[in-house]
């Protein structure tokens, strides 16, 4: 779950629900005082949008002018809640108003869509004109975890929002528009099948981590005595 | 009596009080139709209704200090933090406030509040959703701190909880909610600050809490089959802290063990060793052992965590030291 690389840039994803925000802001603080042109962007919930992190970000990098695009992902849910019992506004997106920055909303099923509001946001960023907030409208096609049976979630819900999968959406757009042929298609989606269950054979024929290596990577310098 | 697993027993225990008391209410993430993250409050929702056992957003800072301000205001909350690695998040409200809130006020506030935190290792839920943070807590003026080990402690000092005037953090081993016992259900709240010998020894005296004292459990009858008797003092709650019992363990077995799920460095285990040290050294005839986590974050993979908590076979090896 805690996807990371620092080698691309990728801080990893939290466990601390809204924890992200705070780092991001220090993220694109950095890009700032570092002089790049990097600019950051934070992914989180809908459900995140209640924590204080969310609010603090905002305002920091509003006053800062920092490089950080905030990318809302609203599904709707924060595990069992649905976005109408844990907020009383609609558009996330709103809230940017408070902290004087942009809140725009995006079909989030919409690559293009997604891509034009990032395109702006950045350009934004990169001209020193501050953070920006995109709300993704989209949908948790599954459970919060894997075995939820999910019985707060509608099934007329479920099935309109099945029907707008951004996956196929795109797949079929590029076959309709002569961008991608069927048969390309079918390579490119077995090659990826290929790499998962390549990574998956890697996962499980990789042998389990020594013992010592439980205090590595605590500190840079110090690695404690591996004892109870 | 009645059979009920740990987390039915403190749902018992919620609900008896609610039914007696239209003040006492619930609330906290999914604790609602969903009935909590690890299904505590399940079918509280059907009982109760939404006005008292509500869904929070997710805002650990407010979930704290929403009960601090209801409980100074007559009425007595119980708020549920999925995780105890949360508290974090919610900390000065729970440290700062609801701890000192009386206090500040020359005692014209009392605060009748729960905050119940699941914690521990051993369910693959790595290093945010597994520590063991008792320490902090019991650290606080202003804060008592509850973590029974098994159903029937469970049930009898979550209804002292709830009738207690003052801010009770009551801690939930994950590991132990699927754990049954017999519990007495009309048996009266079990006092604060009073210690249950879960085994009588007469060799060496091991202090455990949560699963750690199932773990001791475990390892007393293979010690005993070696000659060794070891009695099990599981203190019940860490503030306040019955002192009296197990310095009278210690006087018989003159040997004490300490076993705790929490990182050694600074651990409440420490607090325990040094209370021994400083008033029961001359009942001592070997040093005090502590048996802790290693001091790193919890690993993720399973056989890391597994090893990084302590289990059945340190406490035989630890012991054997002992002697
Ligand atoms: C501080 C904190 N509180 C609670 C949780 C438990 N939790 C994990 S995910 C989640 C829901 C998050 O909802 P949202 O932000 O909408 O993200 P989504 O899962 O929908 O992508 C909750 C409550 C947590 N991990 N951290
Ligand atoms: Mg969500």
């Amino acid at each position: 779950m805690h996807i990371a690389d620092a080698t691309r840039g990728i801080l990893g994803a939290n466990g601390i629900v809204g924890a992200g925000q705070n780092i991001a802001t220090g993220a694109g603080l950095s890009a700032k005082l570092r002089g790049t042109d990097q600019v950051c962007a934070c992914f989180f919930g809908d459900g995140s949008t209640n924590q204080g992190t969310f609010h603090e970000s905002l305002n920091l990098a509003s006053i800062w002018r920092l490089p950080v695009i905030f990318v809302c992902e609203n599904n709707l849910y924060g595990i069992s809640m649905h976005q109408s019992r844990h907020q009383a506004i609609q558009d996330i997106a709103d809230r940017a108003v408070a902290y004087n920055i942009p809140g725009v909303v995006v079909d989030g099923n919409d690559v293009f869509a997604v891509y034009e509001a990032a395109k702006e946001a950045i350009e934004r960023a990169r001209n020193g004109q501050g953070p920006s907030l995109i709300e993704c409208k989209t949908y948790r096609h599954h459970g919060h975890f894997e075995g939820d049976p999910a019985k707060y979630k509608p099934a007329e819900e479920v099935a309109e929002w099945m029907s707008k999968d951004p996956i196929p959406r795109l797949i079929n757009y590029m076959i309709d528009n002569n961008i991608l042929s069927k048969e390309e298609f079918n390579d490119i989606d077995s090659q990826i099948n290929d790499e998962i269950k390549e990574a998956i054979k890697f996962a499980e024929e990789s042998p389990w981590p020594p013992i010592e290596s439980v205090v590595e990577d605590i500190y840079t310098d110090i690695v404690e005595e591996v004892k109870k | 009596m009645k059979n009920l697993s740990m987390m039915e027993a403190i749902r018992e225990a919620m609900t008896k009080k609610m039914r007696e008391d239209p003040t006492v209410f619930i609330m906290g993430e999914d604790v609602g139709a969903f009935g909590g993250c690890f299904g505590v409050t399940a079918g509280m929702f059907d009982e109760f209704g939404a006005e008292r056992v509500r869904d929070t957003p997710i805002s650990e800072g407010v979930i704290i200090g929403c009960a601090v301000g209801a409980a100074a205001t007559g009425t007595r909350p119980i708020a549920e933090l999925m995780f105890i690695d949360f508290v974090t998040v919610g900390a000065d409200q729970l440290v700062n406030q609801a701890a000192k809130m009386r206090y500040m006020v020359g005692g014209k506030i009392k605060l009748p509040m729960v905050v119940r935190l699941p914690l521990g290792a051993g369910t693959r839920a790595a290093a945010q959703h597994s520590q063991s943070l008792e320490a902090w807590l019991a650290h606080i003026p202003g804060l008592k701190v509850v973590y029974p080990s098994c159903p029937n402690d469970a049930y009898g000092l979550m209804l002292k909880a709830i009738e207690d005037d003052n801010p009770v953090v009551f801690l939930e081993h994950k590991i132990l909610y699927g754990v049954r016992g017999e519990v007495d259900e009309n048996a009266k709240p079990i006092e604060f600050g009073k210690a249950d010998i879960k085994r009588e020894g007469k060799d060496l005296t091991v202090a455990a809490t949560g699963r750690m004292v199932h773990e001791a459990l475990k390892t007393a009858e293979e010690l005993s089959k070696d000659g060794i008797e070891i009695e099990v003092f599981d203190p019940r709650t860490l503030f306040p802290f019955d002192k009296e019992t197990l310095f009278k363990s210690i006087e018989k077995t003159n040997k004490l063990l300490i076993v705790s799920e929490e990182n050694k460095r600074g651990s409440f285990a420490g607090e325990i060793s040094a209370m021994v040290a400083e008033e029961c050294f001359d009942n001592l005839d070997a040093p005090i052992k502590r048996l802790c986590a290693v001091n790193s974050p919890v690993p993720f993979s399973p056989v890391l965590e597994d090893y990084y908590v302590p289990n059945a076979e340190d406490i035989v090896k630890a012991v054997t030291t002992m002697f």
